[in-house]
């Protein structure tokens, strides 16, 4: 019995822990010094921008002592709903700017900015089973496509590149987000899918990618904002400043996007 | 239950009673939030759309297949697993027991690991007769026995194990052979919990949606069940989905007041 009350006490102590350190991530660096950014800032990012946010939040926290970027990776539209549902969220940076248009129109966000262009790209598995060459090939029955959610920005342009080259494709699965895609080519359970040009070169080889013509293809632009429900505005500006810096677009640029 | 119902007619002393209170609360709420927050205007609208109806009649057809086949290998195996004193039984419960407590994710990457284009079993598949599992109906139901059966497995290996075996062996010494004893003492004696089980794993394969996404993928008509239409909409018309929410919730109340009434019925029996 006794022993089970220490539990309790234990479990009891580790939850007050646990719920004071996830007040400090949120409030506190709004009575300190408003000179540099410091302090904790959460950054809802586009489910594309994994590996070059990652990298962008590490050297910005090496450039400023004394902050932590902590990233919420996943689709843009199901993170604008988050923040317009005030989601604790600094920053938010968008693969689609009609997803950042409803966060600014709802109060939520506001002067976006566009950091970065990405174009789509067709991914194959490493070993791939049916013969992928152009977009064209996708039309083939026996070809298996995974593309994106129709509401998905992804998605959204996945289906804008089916219709400018007017090509009639059933995809056999439409995923919640890019990366879902991106597993199901990695699998081998499907023979195409339609990602952005910096999926497949962040996979490191685990996916091939089939380049699309520019002509033929479609691109999506990027943008980033400061929220208004921020409670540490100084250091989400100072983000949104490192990513449009040279430093930032550097990052960007060896992750595959172009420049806006 | 029942009985246990009638001794605490008091009133529970404050210790229990605050968070007590505190739990209904904590279960009650998020459902109040579903139903004040709902597009009531919308309702009909979104309820009849194509993407609705097939996405409900996906569930309810998958749901049912998945049961079926549950009932069909889980109640010999929760026969087998309360009768034979095999020695790796433990091993075996277990082995059970974990589409249980894994997160239906997981479960849906062994799936896709197991039975996928490039699986240890699919592959086959795939190779001797074209058969590809993910991004089909049956890839859905597949999804669904994992994650549902073991409800039924268990409950009815309970209810087997629990069973007075002298009535069995009394029907034995009568003449009834083993089909027979089965058919018509062992299995009227358990039907209570074998509608509660059955109710149970319907339910749960209803509600079935991370091993779905992930084994099954998700496109309309097709793979889509509600629980995916409702993440999906999510992405897109917060509203819709929010109405979906409220259809699955109103199947799983259904469900569980059938339960209920099978429950009370076991209750008052016993």
């Amino acid at each position: 019995m006794r022993s089970r009350l220490a539990t309790a006490a234990l479990l009891a102590a580790a939850a007050l822990g646990l719920a004071a350190c996830g007040g400090s991530t949120s409030g506190a660096p709004t009575t300190s010094a408003p000179a540099g950014p410091t302090g904790t800032i959460t950054v809802f990012a586009a489910a594309s921008l994994t590996e070059s946010f990652t990298e962008i939040g590490q050297q910005f926290e090496a450039a400023n002592p004394g902050t932590k970027v902590v990233f919420s990776f996943g689709p843009s539209s199901g993170l604008a709903t988050q923040i317009t549902e005030k989601a604790p969220a600094d920053v938010f940076a968008s693969a689609s700017t009609k997803t950042m248009q409803t966060v600014v129109d709802a109060g939520d966000a506001a002067g976006p900015s566009t950091f970065a262009v990405n174009t789509m790209i067709i991914a194959t598995p490493a070993e791939p089973s049916e013969a992928v060459t152009s977009l064209q090939d996708l039309t083939n029955p026996d070809v298996k496509t995974a593309v994106c959610a129709a509401d998905v920005p992804c998605g959204v342009a996945a289906d804008a590149l089916f219709e400018k080259n007017k090509l009639a494709v059933t995809p056999v699965t439409r995923e919640v987000d890019v990366k879902a895609v991106l597993s199901k080519v990695q699998l081998g359970e499907v023979d195409a899918g339609i990602v952005y040009v910096t999926d497949v070169k962040g996979s490191g080889g685990a996916v091939n990618g089939i380049e699309i013509p520019a002509d033929e293809n479609v691109t999506t632009d990027y943008p980033i904002a400061t929220l208004t429900g921020s409670a540490n505005s100084v250091t989400a500006q100072a983000f949104v400043d490192f990513v449009l810096s040279a430093a930032g677009q550097k990052v960007l640029a060896d992750a595959g996007f172009s420049a806006p | 239950m029942s009985r246990a119902r009638g001794r605490a007619t008091t009133a529970p002393p404050w210790p229990v009673a605050v968070p007590a209170t505190l739990a209904v609360l904590f279960l009650a709420l998020p459902l109040v939030g579903l139903l004040v927050r709902a597009p009531w205007g919308r309702l009909w609208e979104v309820l009849t759309s194509p993407t609705s109806l097939s996405a409900l009649r996906l569930s309810l057809v998958t749901g049912a297949a998945s049961t079926a086949i549950a009932l069909v290998l889980g109640v010999p195996l929760a026969w087998w697993m309360a009768r034979s004193a095999m020695r790796g039984r433990s091993f075996l419960r277990a082995l059970v027991t974990v589409p249980l407590v894994l997160p239906p994710v997981v479960g849906g990457i062994a799936l896709l690991l197991a039975f996928g284009r490039r699986g240890v079993v699919g592959q086959y598949l795939w190779d001797w007769f074209g058969v590809q599992l993910p991004f089909s109906t049956p890839g859905v139901v597949v999804a669904q026995v994992f994650v549902a059966m073991p409800f039924l497995i268990i409950t009815v290996e309970g209810a087997l194990r629990g069973l007075d075996g002298r009535l069995e062996e009394a029907a034995s010494t009568l003449g009834a052979g083993r089909l027979q004893v089965f058919r018509q003492v062992t299995l009227p004696l358990v039907a209570p919990s074998l509608i509660a089980g059955t109710v149970l794993t319907f339910a749960r394969a209803l509600g079935e949606f991370g091993a779905t996404i992930t084994f099954a993928g998700n496109l309309e008509g097709v793979t889509q069940t509600l629980p995916l239409a409702v993440y999906t909409g999510l992405e897109g018309d917060p509203a819709e989905a929010v109405v979906l929410s409220l259809l699955l919730l109103a199947v799983s109340v259904l469900v569980l007041v059938a339960l209920r009434d099978r429950w009370l019925r076991t209750g008052a029996s016993a």
